[in-house]
């Protein structure tokens, strides 16, 4: 068998003899990263809202009790999830699982929730952020026509919180593609495990992982300006329209809006 | 025949160590409007915010109808759905559209149709003369409109009590008239109102009574035709000859 000489030789022999395995990967890391973000979003909101909870100053003890300690566990979950790196949680919780409860998960399910955990932690805290940055007179104003803490936050106050954040909502996902790699170390079939498992037959890591970090920039930059256009979008309209006027009640006013550049 | 509707009794308030309210008295009688007057940090609109549970007092009880609000026995949200609340700052949901303002309250709190939401958000936009903006969004509207349409939110969920915190503090001048006219057409009605204000001329002329309130106590509580031309307390007389000389 003929090898290649040159650097792009090898590039082309190597995606020629590995594109499906190249191909995989990508599809696995797309995955792993798209549901562990969405994932980690809904932890995120669930964490958040609950630790936005204020118990009425005349509840009954009990209730105060169990919000501190619920506040408690979730500020415990945040402080460890992010304080330690997703490689070292991958392998606690995917040996701990198998050791101690005798759990033998399947890669992709571990995968799966070792992302969403972790991004749920990080999530927690962004969109805390987005529900501090929602000006307080919004909530008064929903308490003072008597919606509930959760109607508040579900109508009035995530549907302003979240486009502020979608920046950082997008961070996490590219984030998520790129880190996901860690998940080697449990032998998830991901973009990094398959590179590793094709570089090894020719002990060319160069040229692989020349190709890799290829697929993963295309990979963040294209995310990238999806989620740019989404921002857009999210926005909303850019008019509105009055209909009937002081004078004439059938007149319609379109009225465009300038908008600010993003 | 004047039938309390909230009384306020020995109500204190303290931020801290700073005692903002101290036995604060009063009590708001149905059909009629009261004006809180005062200056600034006198305490007036912690006082609303206090009635509105927007605060909870150190001390003091707030009844409704001779229940104690904070008690429990009434639901804050059936309580909050008899006594309504217009801010400073409007405080439109910045989400939603005028319309959708005033339609969010009567699906989730009252329960109603979303065709009968509609219906009544539209009645009162009309009365307050902003039917037709009801598609903008609260950042496409003035300061004026905005308040006009907190009024028709508040009023959309059919409550007894409106409670006004400066409501035209934060206006131009132009719109300060637009605001008051809906004011006035609303006290006509027979709707209850506690209006915290300085405006001074709505208070003389639109009021029942004029509530006096100078570093966190209640100074003066008179008819508004007493209290202008014949205040008996010397901080009274110097808070309007003040305000009088403009």
């Amino acid at each position: 068998m003929q090898f290649p000489t040159t650097f792009f030789g090898w590039v082309g022999f190597l995606i020629d003899q590995y594109g499906g395995m190249f191909l995989r990967g990508t599809g696995v890391t797309l995955l792993i990263a798209l549901s562990g973000t969405v994932l980690g979003f809904l932890i995120g909101l669930l964490v958040a809202i609950a630790r936005t909870i204020e118990p009425a100053p005349r509840a009954s003890a009990v209730k105060k009790a169990l919000i501190k300690l619920l506040k408690g566990i979730l500020a415990v979950y945040i402080e460890v999830f992010r304080g330690t790196p997703m490689m070292v949680q991958a392998m606690v919780i995917y040996y701990g699982a198998m050791q101690y409860l005798g759990l033998d998960m399947p890669q992709m399910l571990a995968a799966v929730l070792i992302v969403s955990v972790n991004t749920g932690a990080y999530m927690a805290e962004i969109i805390r952020g987005g529900i501090i940055s929602v000006d307080k007179g919004q909530v008064e104003a929903a308490r003072s026509i008597g919606m509930t803490h959760w109607q508040t936050m579900s109508a009035i106050v995530l549907p302003q919180a979240v486009p502020n954040i979608m920046p950082s909502i997008g961070n996490e996902f590219v984030v998520n593609i790129k880190d996901s790699s860690v998940l080697n170390v449990i032998s998830v079939s991901e973009l990094f495990f398959m590179s590793k498992s094709a570089a090894g037959t020719y002990y060319k890591y160069f040229e692989v992982f020349f190709i890799t970090a290829l697929i993963y920039l295309v990979l963040t930059f294209s995310i990238t300006r999806l989620l740019r256009l989404l921002e857009r979008k999210m926005d909303g309209d850019s008019s509105y329209t009055i209909c009937g006027s002081q004078s004439d009640s059938r007149s319609v006013i379109h009225v465009p809006v300038e908008k600010e550049e993003a | 025949m004047a039938e309390a509707i909230i009384e306020v009794s020995h109500l204190e308030k303290r931020f801290g160590d700073h005692l903002v309210l101290r036995d604060v008295n009063f009590t708001a009688n149905k059909g009629e409007v009261t004006c809180i007057i005062g200056s600034s940090g006198s305490g007036k609109s912690t006082l609303l915010r206090c009635i509105n549970l927007l605060e909870t007092p150190t001390s003091g009880v707030i009844r409704y109808r001779g229940e104690d609000i904070q008690s429990g026995v009434i639901a804050p949200g059936e309580f909050h759905s008899k006594v309504g609340m217009v801010f400073q700052s409007f405080n439109l949901f910045a989400n939603l559209t005028v319309l959708e303002n005033c339609v969010i309250g009567q699906m989730k709190v009252l329960h109603r149709s979303r065709k009968e939401s509609e219906e009544n958000a539209r009645k009162y936009l009309d009365r307050v003369g902003m039917l037709p903006y009801q598609k903008a969004r609260p950042a496409q509207i003035s300061g004026g409109q905005k308040q006009r349409v907190a009024i028709a939110r508040a009023l959309a969920i059919d409550p007894e009590v409106l409670l006004f915190d400066e409501p035209t503090s934060a206006l131009d001048p132009e719109m300060v008239g637009e605001v008051l006219g809906t004011m006035k057409s609303l006290a006509q009605s027979g709707l209850t109102m506690l209006v915290v204000t300085h405006e001074m001329a709505f208070a003389r002329d639109v009021s029942n009574r004029v509530v006096f309130m100078d570093s966190g106590v209640i100074v003066e509580d008179a008819p508004p035709a007493e209290l202008f031309t014949h205040p008996k307390h010397p901080r009274t007389r110097e808070f309007l000859s003040r305000f009088m000389q403009g």
